[in-house]
């Protein structure tokens, strides 16, 4: 690991400050630490930014469930407001990587690396959620914009993330068996007026399958997506999995979140 | 006093492993140690045109930069290939010199080029960055079944063959297939695995100056034998100029039994810059440069008549060597692998032949099982398919074929001296409720899922090395194992012993031995291992073998200890030798019912002629002091033997294969403690079922390892096993004294084919290859309906 200047700023403020084009910040640092000892990333500036108090914490109000950015994904899998709120997200936190990983990660982290495996880009786009930062709130549909790509600007930072609350909702995912990220996840979220299908691991950015979505829409049931042709063009092929089979784990996970709506 | 072989002991060894106290090579620190960091090829083959180390020597903290260059004028010598094997044309094997620093051209990525050394580990990376190889990119030889057909990649190796071995008798062979009426066929890639140990490689060099030692601490199986290679081959210093320690060692499996260039070139180095240096190995370091495992691609075939009789077996089998022949690397898919293959049956004629080649990838070498899980794959495959074409049940044909008579003369080399190979089987499918796995299938079926089983019964041969069998095939070293039990006065007692554990618990197992032996306390005896200026000599631990060869050495030192004692005692209780009677750690003259405890011997031994006493209790002709050593060289290999069963359920919409039950019955002779063994079988079963569906080793056409990390290699892991159900038969082997097998590896012997028969059982024959990945299996699903649909 390259040497850096460690910074741990009380405020959003002054972690916005100190971030340049040569900084990175860091949450739970499950992706930046181990990226920057296998030499593949190196900053100058590396802005801790656990201890800002704000940026933790869940909250319930009518309609959402707002979640801090650091919150942890342990912290998120255990929460009783969010077991009770949006069960489906409580499940997709505590499956994410393995304990270790559950217990230092976070929500902000993820969704700002948006790792194309990542489970949390998915309950975004289903959840219509809201990403707080420190200069605006963008929509997830334009946050996520490519393959460990953001909306993000330099020195802009997640402050929280806000969930709409749905009537149903589930996530389920192929985990890769080597590093149980995501072959690809599939969230189906009901809402009152039309059901959301994300899709993570499969493309290189999560996405909204607009088939499965408009005919879950207009029948939420399994018979209403039973032999749709899931189309594997665009899809990721590697060593793990062929975008065929990826095409056909999205339908049949689609279904099984159905089913456990 | 209540035996203690064959009793659920403890294991000593815990309480510092699991409250963290271990201390590993990497746990060593020596004052004024620099860090050593290599420069390693980035590419599979490339012709190392310079190497500028001008700026990395300048860089902050650098102490000294060394190449191939260097290593090359000091006559340092390379790593070798240990076991001579000649091919059926009689020609010697091709060997390429193999230096522990590339000069002239890399052939696999991760080969060190060069080696800096600084005061931090941070310094030392940094200039290793500044380290500018110039390289020629060559085309590279990835795929061991193209090799032959390749651009050499050694000089005066010609189609990058090592050798082209042959074990038995073609002519026979071809006779036996005439007569037969069915010929079951198979092709199989017996896929490579990375050994994985849970401690990476490390080493940490102190040279002293005044005395011109070097001590090398460092990760190894066999610290004796790596001082021997390093001084006879390496030239590194003379053997009494070289202390090797192998302290706690995390996992070897084989991969740690080589002496690997980073040991040669950092003792060397320590006394070139004469400073104390430390390497240790980052993970993808162990991935890329730790030798692997397996790698084979075979076609063989199994002739048979049609009420399922073997007459006759062949194997022909291409084994990948890697760039380079390693230790094992030679013997492994011949000797290892050969004799094995025909499995537990009679066939009257069979034969293996081996082409070793070379390719552009990490060095191949013995991993857990070394050869024989190849060959009890190639021989349960053949069989389990044989019954499914001839609708005979899979555990009848096996019975079938099993030889009843022992000592059991094998159709290739060996003669097994024990064994109830059916006792086995009947205890396996007992266990297994093998009778109601058609209800369990129905079961599976209606809930939308495919349930398999399969049968594997295997032997193997262990207890590496014999020299008399060894010498007998004329490839090289016996392998033999020393111990030494020595009394401290006060009644304490070290026993040395030349194998070495590293999770397989000598300190226990071998205290239980010896303490049943002396009639001590095990509490009382310690277990010295790992260090070559404890233990006179040794040979280490791989192959099944510290047991039945390094335990019966102990066993036979103790022996000669009571036998002394036996005649001090007689003397000190003014009785004849034939009068005493050792019982329980004491000497009991008979006819007085007068004793001696053998501390009392012992303390008379070293402090003879004590106040008040006329006479020495030294007998005439004996000498004081009470240590006792064995060279113990056994007359045959062991012969452990099972029937493992498995049963999967398949989901064929995802793929995904779950172990739903499996039961291993294992034949280890006497066990000496049976928590220990079944902690061994477990390791071996997860190992193999690690084989069979994840672990997916993979070069790309350029040589480059796609899977060199746990991001993309997969282990097994704990929630991918079902409980194992374990049993044991125990006919005592009757090559050795304690009547012992080896247990080490039976498990990831026998487990890759029992799961593969399994899925191929659930997908109705349909064949597939190691690993059975989600999404092969899939396909195969897919495949299956398909011609269902067709059928119908």
């Amino acid at each position: 690991m390259k040497s850096f200047n460690y910074h741990a700023p009380k405020d959003v403020k002054d972690a916005s400050k100190l971030a340049s084009s040569n900084s990175a910040f860091l949450a739970g640092g499950m992706t930046t630490i181990p990226s920057m000892k296998l030499g593949l990333a190196s900053y100058k500036d590396v802005i801790d930014i656990k201890n800002i108090k704000k940026l933790s914490g869940i909250k319930v109000s009518g309609k959402t469930v707002t979640i801090g950015a650091t919150t942890k994904h342990v912290e998120v899998a255990e929460s009783k407001d969010v077991k009770k709120a949006i069960p489906a997200l409580a499940k997709l936190a505590g499956n994410i990587g393995d304990a270790q990983v559950r217990n230092r990660g976070t929500i902000g982290g993820s969704i700002s690396n948006n790792d194309p495996s990542a489970c949390y880009p998915s309950a975004c786009m289903a959840l219509n959620a809201v990403i707080h930062t420190n200069k605006r709130k963008i929509e997830a549909e334009k946050f996520f914009t490519g393959m460990f790509e953001t909306a993000l600007k330099s020195g802009e930072l997640v402050e929280a993330v806000e969930f709409q609350i749905p009537e149903k909702a589930d996530y389920q995912k192929h985990p890769n068996p080597a590093s149980r990220y995501a072959i690809i996840g599939v969230f189906v979220a009901k809402h009152k007026k039309d059901v959301n299908v994300a899709v993570t691991g499969a493309k290189s950015c999560v996405y909204i399958d607009k088939d499965l979505s408009k005919k879950l829409s207009s029948s939420f049931s399994v018979s209403a997506i039973e032999g749709t042709d899931v189309k594997s063009s665009g899809m990721n092929s590697d060593m793990h999995a062929s975008a065929e089979y990826r095409a056909n784990l999205v339908s049949l996970y689609a279904k099984k979140a159905v089913e456990a709506c | 006093m209540a035996s203690l072989v064959g009793s659920r002991v403890e294991r000593k060894e815990d309480t510092r492993f699991l409250q963290g106290k271990g201390r590993y090579t990497a746990d060593i620190n020596i004052a004024n140690q620099t860090y050593a960091v290599f420069v390693r090829s980035p590419h599979a083959r490339a012709k190392i045109k310079s190497v500028d180390t001008s700026k990395a020597l300048k860089s902050s903290g650098v102490v000294g930069v060394l190449t191939g260059k260097e290593i090359a004028e000091d006559k340092i010598g390379g790593l070798i290939a240990g076991w001579a094997i000649r091919s059926e044309d009689g020609s010697e094997m091709k060997v390429p010199a193999n230096p522990p620093l590339a000069k002239d051209i890399a052939n696999f990525v991760g080969e060190p080029v060069a080696v800096v050394f600084a005061e931090t580990l941070d310094e030392a990376k940094e200039g290793a960055e500044k380290v500018k190889v110039d390289y020629k990119v060559l085309k590279a030889v990835v795929d061991p079944a193209e090799a032959m057909k390749s651009d050499a990649i050694h000089d005066g190796v010609d189609k990058n063959l090592c050798y082209d071995w042959l074990l038995g008798d073609r002519k026979a062979v071809d006779e036996a297939f005439a007569k037969a009426d069915k010929i079951i066929k198979v092709d199989l890639i017996n896929n490579r695995l990375v050994p994985n140990a849970m401690e990476p490689r490390a080493c940490v060099v102190d040279y002293n100056t005044a005395s011109e030692e070097i001590t090398l601490y460092t990760t190894s199986q066999n610290p004796h034998l790596s001082r021997l290679v390093m001084s006879a081959f390496g030239g590194v210093a003379p053997e009494n100029k070289l202390r090797v320690v192998a302290p706690d060692v995390g996992g070897g499996f084989g991969s740690k039994i080589n002496v690997y260039n980073e040991e040669i070139v950092c003792s060397w180095a320590s006394k070139k810059i004469e400073r104390p240096i430390k390497w240790v190995a980052e993970r993808t370091e162990s991935f890329l440069t730790d030798t692997h495992g397996r790698d084979h691609v075979t076609h063989a075939e199994l002739a048979v008549t049609n009420d399922g009789k073997f007459l006759g077996f062949k194997n022909e089998t291409i084994a990948n060597l890697g760039a380079y022949a390693r230790v094992f690397g030679t013997v492994t898919p011949t000797y290892l692998f050969g004799p094995c293959a025909t499995g537990v049956y009679v066939i009257p004629a069979a034969y293996s032949n081996v082409k070793a080649v070379y390719t552009n990838t990490a060095p191949v070498d013995a991993y857990r099982g070394a050869g024989r899980p190849e060959a009890t794959y190639t021989i349960e495959r053949l069989v389990e398919k044989a019954a499914m074409e001839l609708g005979m049940d899979k555990t009848e044909i096996r019975m079938k074929n099993f030889p009843t008579q022992f000592p059991f003369k094998q159709t290739l080399v060996h003669t097994v001296d024990s064994g109830d190979y059916v006792a086995g089987l009947e205890k396996a499918k007992q266990m297994a409720d093998y009778a109601g796995f058609e209800a369990r299938r129905k079961k599976s079926e209606a809930n939308g899922k495919l349930r398999g089983i399969g049968v594997s019964s295997y032997f193997e041969a262990c207890g590496i090395a014999p020299s008399a069998a060894v010498m007998s095939l004329g490839c090289g070293v016996g392998l033999w194992e020393s111990a030494e039990v020595r009394f401290n006065p006060t009644g304490q007692i070290s026993v040395f012993t030349g194998a070495h554990s590293h999770g397989q618990s000598h300190d226990t197992t071998f205290a239980q031995i010896a303490a049943d032996e002396l009639g001590v306390p095990m509490e009382n005896i310690d277990v010295v291992h790992g260090d070559t200026d404890k233990g006179t000599f040794g040979m280490g631990t791989y192959g099944s073998r510290s047991l039945t060869v390094g335990g019966i050495a102990i066993v036979n030192a103790c022996k000669k200890i009571v036998a002394k004692g036996k005649r001090v005692a007689a003397k000190m209780l003014e009785v004849n030798e034939d009068e005493i009677e050792f019982k329980d750690g004491e000497f009991v003259a008979l006819k007085s019912n007068k004793k001696k405890t053998i501390g009392e011997v012992a303390f008379a031994c070293y402090l003879p002629g004590q106040r008040d006493e006329m006479k020495s209790p030294i007998p005439e002709g004996d000498e004081p002091g009470l240590i006792e050593s064995s060279f113990f060289d056994p007359a045959n290999f062991s012969f452990p033997a099972g029937s493992h069963i498995c049963e999967v359920e398949i989901d064929p919409d995802t793929g995904n294969v779950k172990v739903e039950k499996y039961t291993a019955v294992d034949d280890f002779g006497r066990i000496v403690n049976p928590m220990i063994v079944e902690g061994q079988v477990h390791g071996g079963i997860a190992q193999g079922i690690g084989q069979a569906l994840h672990e997916n080793t993979q070069y790309d056409e350029t040589g480059q390892l796609m899977t060199a990390s746990y991001m993309d290699y997969t282990m097994p892991r704990a929630d991918n096993f079902p409980e194992f159900n374990l049993g044991f038969t125990c006919t005592h082997a009757t090559s050795n004294p304690l009547g012992v097998k080896g247990c080490g590896e039976a498990g990831a012997i026998a487990s890759p084919p029992t799961v593969m028969n399994a899925v191929i059982d659930a997908l109705g024959g349909q064949e597939i290859s190691m690993p059975a990945t989600a999404e092969k299996v899939w396909k195969a699903c897919k495949a299956m309906k398909k011609s269902n649909a067709k059928a119908a």
